[in-house]
């Protein structure tokens, strides 16, 4: 299907938009494909040294308002020699249409050949994206495999959080970058302006081998692996003398110095999101033994309450969004949350703009913060995750939260008016019983039992929302085997019949759940190895498109290329998803340093099985995770005992220009 | 700009639409009405809101509203379509079956389901332009251009309603997707002509530069 690598590059990238524009029409919600947003740039492509195009790997309407492209996307657009462009995955209906009429996969900011672009930077926060990668390749008419890639072709880069085990993918990107990006394009950027400046000596291969001599770009192809008899890993080892033996991730320390999107996208069509998000820290060290997240992105580097409240200020001026959302793995655990809240709905009281805060631990949500984030009147929705049922499983994945906390976390929430709130859980997690799951039953009607006798009402729900658990790899869960969908499906059911069965209690309460079919192609896809590779490939090629989607996704598809292609390794899909590994079992990503010391995972994972829990080190001394140490980071922490101040009253009837939107 | 919002838990901004053009449609007329919550220099609302909309997306003019609702006065629509690879002279025989009908039903999905109604009636004029006025950027192969000024009805009577009503008097079927543009839309007077619906409150003279 791909094109031959003979074909030369687009010489000057012209738009493709005279061949796009009349397919358009023929497709459905063709606002997504035709750029213009405010805050969207334009950059001339003559003028540009260094040309990127950026891609999250799934519809506009999700990929859109996703953080980490943005703030790539303004890091390189303020070089004044760099451009960067944005592309999202095409809807099938689109595709069809454009291999029918040669049209290449292509930017929504200038309609340009993605294929003309130096760097091709693809994000992925999940691995379910991975077929939309291998779709856009393909319509851009590169060749499918980086070992096909000529210097004609860009050089393809994955980042976000599955690239700390990028090998699922290894054939088909050239490069990834584990961590934090904003510094790692900028590097990438001075390497590719060099390399070209010198006139490109060595080719893409030399290149490769520069990027990769930095020691926190991985390059694939630089390194083998080698498999023993019974299909584990016996090593992987760099195929030349220059590289590292390691790969490091990137940590952006110091976030005040990166106050990112500072010209946020404001979408013309619908996305998941429209509103101005914040990243009030990065990193997490409650240490949930499942959270791929937190482990990955230690330690702790909070924004400062001052600069949150400069970047509201100028992100809301510059877009006109109406909500603010505070973003992080634990947003109520910054060390000024309830400050930063207060000062926030105090500057905007009396507007429309809205706080909201992503998932709140059940611990550290309060009247205080309760009353904040509904200060207007205005309450968006609460959501709590306790996820797991039983205090013996929250022992088991380091939840340290009680259920009498959680009742009286929810009912503050109900009497401080809010009529519904969520609470997320998983199932499938590690030494689960039957028992584990039907308690979160009792509590789900105990929650209702005490928010009704609190409230004097009958007029309150939760909505019980539950996850399948896919072990990830740099977590103390990356040894684990996962549990059966059959038993995932049968546990679900009854606990819906459990919450069910006390009827006015049931009645208040919603039930929502993912079956456990496509959490075990996740898990193949989280700890796969490059044989997988294959697999991706043959779902792609019979079809498989936007897996996150579940009207897309097909599991048979996904089993029958397993089934077809991983025999011939010597394993199967059981292998890769419901095997516990040993602890001195070469993971396929043990050669990428996510800074945490094995050693330690392998312990709290040993701890977890006995429900031993394990501390905070912002709180409690350091435990020795390795990161620190070996990243050369630090936790960055408040408080500052600073305050917001109140804001000059932007003039009642005041029209502003947005700076720098283009005309 | 300081939009105004509607009351209620979850306020939404006062915007509404008269006869918004169809997607995939193009246009260089379309009308809409805002609520402010503040007065404000229609030519400088104008400037921000055009700085900040896509490129293409170009606001043209702003007026005060005077009383009377702006979809009251959108009576009709002026139309054109390109139609690439269609022999003008097959299009003049099928306007001409198209005129000569009483009557000419066509079905499309609405959000209601699907419906059947009268194509014909709302059509006020329809005309086959001669091939000099050259479509928009379109290739040197034979196009026709249709013109048309459909009145504002329930339900309403689009393009491709038109077309579709082509298709059942005389099979026409355009071989690539026609282009459609919207000309202009507005108050319909006694010639059958349309005038801008803006006109009633702005005093004769126009605030926003063209
Ligand atoms: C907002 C959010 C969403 C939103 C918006 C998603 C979007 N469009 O961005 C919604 C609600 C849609 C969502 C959905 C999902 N989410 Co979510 N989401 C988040 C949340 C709260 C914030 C993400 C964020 O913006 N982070 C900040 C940005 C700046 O970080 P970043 O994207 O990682 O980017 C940085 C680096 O990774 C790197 N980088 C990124 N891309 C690239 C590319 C290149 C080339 C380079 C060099 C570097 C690079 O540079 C960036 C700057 O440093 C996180 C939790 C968190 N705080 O991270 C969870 C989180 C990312 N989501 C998660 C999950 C599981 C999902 C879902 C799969 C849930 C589901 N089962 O449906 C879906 C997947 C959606 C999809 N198809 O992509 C998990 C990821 C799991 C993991 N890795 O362990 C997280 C971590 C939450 C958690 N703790 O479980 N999510
Ligand atoms: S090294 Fe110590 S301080 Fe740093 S994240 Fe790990 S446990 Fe916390």
């Amino acid at each position: 299907m791909s094109v031959p690598s003979t074909t030369p590059r687009p010489a000057a990238a012209h738009s493709v938009w005279p061949q796009l524009e009349p397919l358009l029409p023929q497709v459905t919600k063709p606002i997504q494909y035709v750029g213009g947003e405010l805050g969207a740039v334009v950059k001339d492509w003559d003028a540009a040294t260094v040309r990127w195009a950026l891609m999250y790997p799934d519809a506009y309407e999700v990929g859109l308002p996703n953080q980490g492209v943005q703030i790539l996307y303004e890091v390189l657009n303020e070089l004044p020699d760099v451009l960067a462009e944005r592309t999202y995955a095409v809807w099938p209906d689109l595709e069809a249409l454009m291999r029918a009429q040669g049209v290449p996969q292509f930017t929504v900011d200038a309609h340009r050949a993605v294929r003309a672009f130096d760097v091709f930077g693809v994000s992925f926060s999940t691995e379910l994206g991975y077929t939309n990668l291998l779709t856009a390749i393909d319509l851009a008419g590169i060749p499918m495999l980086a070992a096909d890639r000529t210097d004609d072709d860009p050089v393809i880069v994955a980042g976000g959080h599955a690239a700390f085990n990028p090998e699922p993918i290894a054939d088909f990107i050239d490069a990834a970058v584990l961590g934090d990006g904003e510094e790692a394009v900028l590097e990438i950027t001075a390497i590719v302006r060099e390399w070209k400046a010198e006139g490109s000596p060595g080719g893409r291969d030399e290149l490769l081998l520069r990027l990769a001599r930095t020691e926190s770009v991985y390059v694939p192809r630089f390194y083998d692996v080698d498999y023993l008899p019974d299909g584990r890993i016996q090593r992987v080892v760099p195929n030349r003398a220059d590289v590292p033996f390691r790969v490091h991730k990137r940590t952006t320390m110091d976030l005040d110095a990166w106050p990112y999107p500072k010209k946020p996208l404001v979408p013309l069509a619908e996305t998941v999101h429209e509103r101005y998000a914040v990243e009030i820290f990065r990193g997490c060290t409650r240490g949930c033994r499942f959270c791929q997240a937190g482990m990955i992105t230690r330690p702790v580097r909070e924004r400062s309450i001052t600069t949150v409240g400069q970047m509201v200020k100028e992100g809301l001026e510059f877009s006109g969004f109406h909500e603010v959302g505070l973003l992080s793995l634990s947003s109520a655990d910054h060390s000024e949350i309830g400050d930063m809240c207060s000062g926030l709905a105090q500057q905007y009281e009396g507007t429309n703009v809205s706080l909201s805060l992503p998932s709140t631990r059940v611990d550290a949500f309060n009247i205080d913060l309760a009353q904040e984030l509904s200060r207007n009147g205005r309450r968006t929705g609460l959501t709590f995750a306790p996820e797991g049922g039983s205090e013996r499983i929250r022992k088991v994945i380091n939840k340290m939260v009680s259920k009498e906390d959680l009742i009286r976390t929810v009912v503050t929430a109900y009497t401080n008016g809010w009529r519904q709130v969520k609470l997320y859980f998983m199932c499938g997690l590690p030494t689960e019983t039957d028992d584990d799951v039907l308690e979160i039953a009792d509590m789900a009607h105990e929650v209702i039992r005490a928010g009704r006798a609190a409230t004097g009402s009958k007029d309150i729900r939760c909505t019980v929302s539950i996850g399948g658990f896919v072990p990830k790899p740099h977590t103390p869960f990356q040894w684990a085997a996962m549990e059966r969908p059959e038993v995932i499906d049968g546990r679900l059911k009854m606990l819906k019949q459990a919450i069910n069965s006390d009827r006015s209690l049931g009645r208040a309460i919603g039930f929502r759940y993912h079956d456990g079919e496509p959490s075990l192609i996740e898990g193949l896809l989280s700890r796969g190895d490059r044989r997988v590779g294959a697999v991706i490939r043959k779902v792609w090629e019979s079809g498989g498109r936007f897996d996150g989607w579940s009207e897309h996704f097909s599991y048979q598809r996904w089993v029958d290329a397993a089934a077809e292609v991983l025999p011939g390794f010597g394993v199967d899909l059981d292998w890769y998803t419901t095997r516990q590994r040993e602890e001195l079992e070469v993971l396929p990503w043990d050669h990428l340093d996510s800074g945490l010391d094995k050693d330690w995972l392998w312990q709290d994972w040993q701890d977890s099985l006995s429900e031993y829990e394990q501390d905070d080190c912002r709180w409690t001394p350091c435990f020795d995770c390795g990161v620190c140490p070996s990243m050369d980071t630090e936790i960055q922490i408040g408080p500052t005992g600073r305050k917001l101040l109140p804001l000059t009253p932007v003039d009642g009837g005041g029209l502003r220009l947005p700076s720098g939107a283009q005309q | 700009m300081p939009i105004a919002f509607s009351q209620g838990f979850t306020p939404h901004p006062k915007i509404s639409y008269a006869s918004a053009a169809p997607t995939g449609v193009a246009s260089e007329a379309e009308y809409l009405e805002i609520g402010l919550r503040a007065e404000v220099d229609p030519e400088q609302l104008r400037r921000a809101l055009d700085a900040a909309l896509s490129p293409g997306l170009d606001v043209l003019d702003a007026v005060v509203a005077g009383s009377g609702s702006l979809a009251d006065r959108i009576e009709a629509s002026h139309w054109r379509i390109e139609l690439p690879e269609v022999d003008p002279a097959v299009l003049d025989r099928a306007v001409a079956a198209f005129t000569a009908a009483g009557e000419v039903l066509v079905e499309r999905m609405t959000k209601q389901g699907r419906r059947t109604f009268d194509a014909r009636a709302a059509v006020i004029s329809i005309d086959v332009v001669p091939p000099t006025e050259t479509p928009s950027g379109a290739a040197a192969v034979p196009c026709a251009i249709l013109e048309l000024v459909v009145r504002q009805v329930t339900p309403s009577v689009r393009p491709d309603d038109v077309l579709s009503g082509l298709r059942v008097v005389a099979d026409l079927e355009p071989p690539v997707s026609p282009k459609v543009i919207r000309l202009a839309q507005g108050t319909l007077t006694a010639h059958g002509a349309i005038a801008d619906p803006l006109d009633a409150d702005r005093d004769g003279t126009a605030i926003g530069g063209r």
